[in-house]
């Protein structure tokens, strides 16, 4: 099973969504099956009632009720909510087509009517089974209909104003310097920095000095900033500044507005 | 390559914004028509979205804007890579009078195997009843232990109670007839993903039970009862399986997709709205079959006339035939007529 599924565009971009595991799939369901209950208890509710009037048209809108809603549920909210149920909200889940197109009705439709199969023997065997040994997660269910349940983890950053606070960096006289290391170090290099310095204090005091001798020789030779900016640094604090310079930017206010990244994982 | 990343954001960032609010348009109103140079401008957006992308890819500190601009690109590519039809508002009557047959036929060859493995089914059945009296306990799944008992005495009783033994409890039976029976449908076609043997197997053992009833009603000499009994629901029900089982073939076709050089996906891809259709004219079949067996099938001699029920069954067969294999639409496709 990958954890990913990667999109490339006809037009050469790349873009990946994280596939959801069988053990977070199990959890939203778990909270579908409570807003299942729930309804249907609210429609046995309205059906006592109906009772007065009948109470053989009271038990065959309970049982059609149970039936609808157990079925339809599943259908109506991710055809609504494009990809989502109540359960695949809480936990940051969605049904997406496989290729990334516009999920259709009919794929929506599918997946859940193969839910019964996928349910077989009983507590999703089937579809649990099939979801950990298919390449994307994918019950039966998925399977036929095209689709991947994808989970949009949310972006936890580093508190960075705790972990750098109360420095002064030298390294931000010079902004031509700080453009060209923000713009050559890669992604990867600068987590590795950032990750450096988040768990310093777990590391030995030897295997400290090494790694962050390691890691301001490294990142040195990519960027060599004047020496009267870096005289007498130590290399732990030569990294502090780097991270600085590539995590902190004067540009948080024309970032996207909360509102659009609320809708990142779409 | 970025050198000034405040200035980029400042300067793209209308484009994103204009590129969201005609995504959250098209999203809220999958059928709206647009003009071509809203299409236009649209392409245009996602394109530079795109390349915008592409150059934030490889920025070590902005993941949060990697990510927006990676949702933005992912919801535009879904629109514009989108080449399946969009389709029209959804008409039930429409649909039901002119999709559902359509289908139907288009489908037709799945329908026939499904109805083979039908009447091979009853004949082993029936003739399991025949030649071994034992085969009905065997077979018999616990539900149907009011079938064990001999057929003669169940006539015997039926016409000789005074009250139906549903009544004051029809609208309920009805309920629990269709509940039921759309769930075995549902199931009989979605076991279709077992390449087609798990449909197989449902329907043969669903016309097992139906051929040791009708054969142990008939040797016990039973079959008028027996007619008249089953056939104002079952002429509907008894379809109604069939065509979820041809479903499930049409299914489990496109899964091992000989003599069909498309992809998986595509062949996936193109059966969906098919299923989608059968299941749908599956489901509104059932519930009249439900209602008519609760309200009508339970009732027997001298309340009704068994001949009356049959002439019911017999004319609700043939209307069903004229619909599914006949019935034509003015706006039905050449093809589907073909």
């Amino acid at each position: 099973m990958n954890s990913e599924l990667k999109i490339q565009t006809p037009e050469g971009i790349t873009f990946s969504f994280q596939l959801a595991g069988p053990i977070l799939r199990c959890l939203a369901w778990i909270v579908d099956l409570l807003v299942i209950v729930v309804i249907s208890q609210g429609l046995g509710t309205l059906g006592q009632i109906a009772g007065v009037i009948s109470r053989d048209l009271a038990m065959a809108v309970a049982t059609i009720g149970y039936f609808v809603v157990s079925i339809g549920y599943g259908v109506a909210t991710e055809w609504a909510w494009r990809g989502q149920t109540i359960g695949k909200r809480l936990l940051r889940l969605r049904v997406m087509d496989v290729q990334g197109l516009r999920l259709q009705f009919h794929q929506v439709l599918l997946r859940n009517l193969l839910r019964f199969v996928d349910m077989l023997p009983g507590l999703y065997l089937v579809g649990g089974l099939a979801c950990l040994v298919s390449r994307r997660a994918q019950r039966l269910g998925d399977f036929a209909a095209n689709t991947v349940v994808v989970h949009s983890a949310k972006y936890t950053e580093p508190d960075l104003d705790q972990l750098l606070a109360g420095k002064f960096n030298s390294l931000r006289q010079f902004p031509h310097l700080e453009a060209r290391l923000r713009q050559r170090v890669p992604p990867a290099e600068a987590r590795l920095a950032l990750q450096a310095l988040v768990r310093r204090d777990e590391l030995d005091p030897a295997a400290r000095v090494e790694l962050f001798a390691e890691l301001a020789e490294h990142f040195k030779s990519v960027v060599t900033f004047p020496p009267e900016a870096v005289e007498a640094m130590p290399d732990e604090q030569y990294i502090r500044n780097v991270v600085d310079l590539l995590f902190r930017t004067r540009t948080i206010q024309v970032k996207p507005a909360p509102r659009e990244l609320a809708s990142v994982g779409g | 390559m970025i050198i000034d990343l405040h200035r980029f954001i400042a300067a793209e960032r209308p484009g994103w914004t204009e590129l969201e609010r005609m995504l959250e348009r098209l999203e809220a109103d999958p059928y709206r028509q647009i003009p071509l140079e809203e299409v236009q401008r649209f392409h245009l957006l996602y394109q530079k979205v795109s390349a915008d992308l592409g150059r934030v890819a490889t920025f070590a500190s902005e993941p949060e804007l990697k990510r927006y601009l990676e949702s933005l690109t992912a919801r535009a590519y879904g629109e514009i890579h989108e080449t399946r039809e969009r389709g029209s508002r959804f008409r039930p009557v429409h649909w039901f009078a002119v999709e559902f047959p359509r289908v139907f036929r288009k489908q037709f060859g799945a329908f026939l195997v499904s109805l083979i493995i039908t009447i091979v089914g009853m004949l082993f059945g029936g003739f399991a009843v025949a030649l071994d009296e034992d085969a009905k306990e065997a077979i018999l799944p616990g539900q149907f232990s009011h079938l064990l008992n001999d057929p003669a005495k169940r006539v015997a009783e039926e016409e000789k109670a005074k009250h139906n033994r549903i009544e004051g409890k029809h609208s309920y039976f009805a309920s629990a007839l269709m509940a039921n029976n759309i769930r075995v449908s549902i199931f009989t076609l979605g076991l279709g993903v077992t390449f087609g043997v798990g449909t197989i197997i449902e329907l043969f053992y669903n016309a097992v039970l139906l051929g040791m009833v009708i054969v142990d009603y008939a040797l016990a000499g039973q079959t008028i009862f027996m007619l008249g009994w089953l056939m104002p629901h079952g002429v509907i029900e008894i379809p109604a399986i069939l065509i979820a089982g041809q479903g499930g073939l049409v299914l489990g076709k496109a899964l091992i997709g000989r003599g069909d050089r498309a992809p998986l996906a595509a062949r996936l891809r193109a059966i969906g709205p098919d299923l989608m259709t059968l299941i749908f004219g599956v489901t509104v079949m059932l519930v009249w079959a439900g209602v008519i067996e609760s309200f009508l099938s339970q009732y027997h001699e001298p309340a009704i006339r068994y001949w009356q029920k049959i002439a019911f069954g017999t004319v609700e067969l043939a209307a069903l035939i004229w619909f599914l294999g006949f019935k034509r639409s003015a706006t039905e496709p050449e093809d589907a007529k073909a």
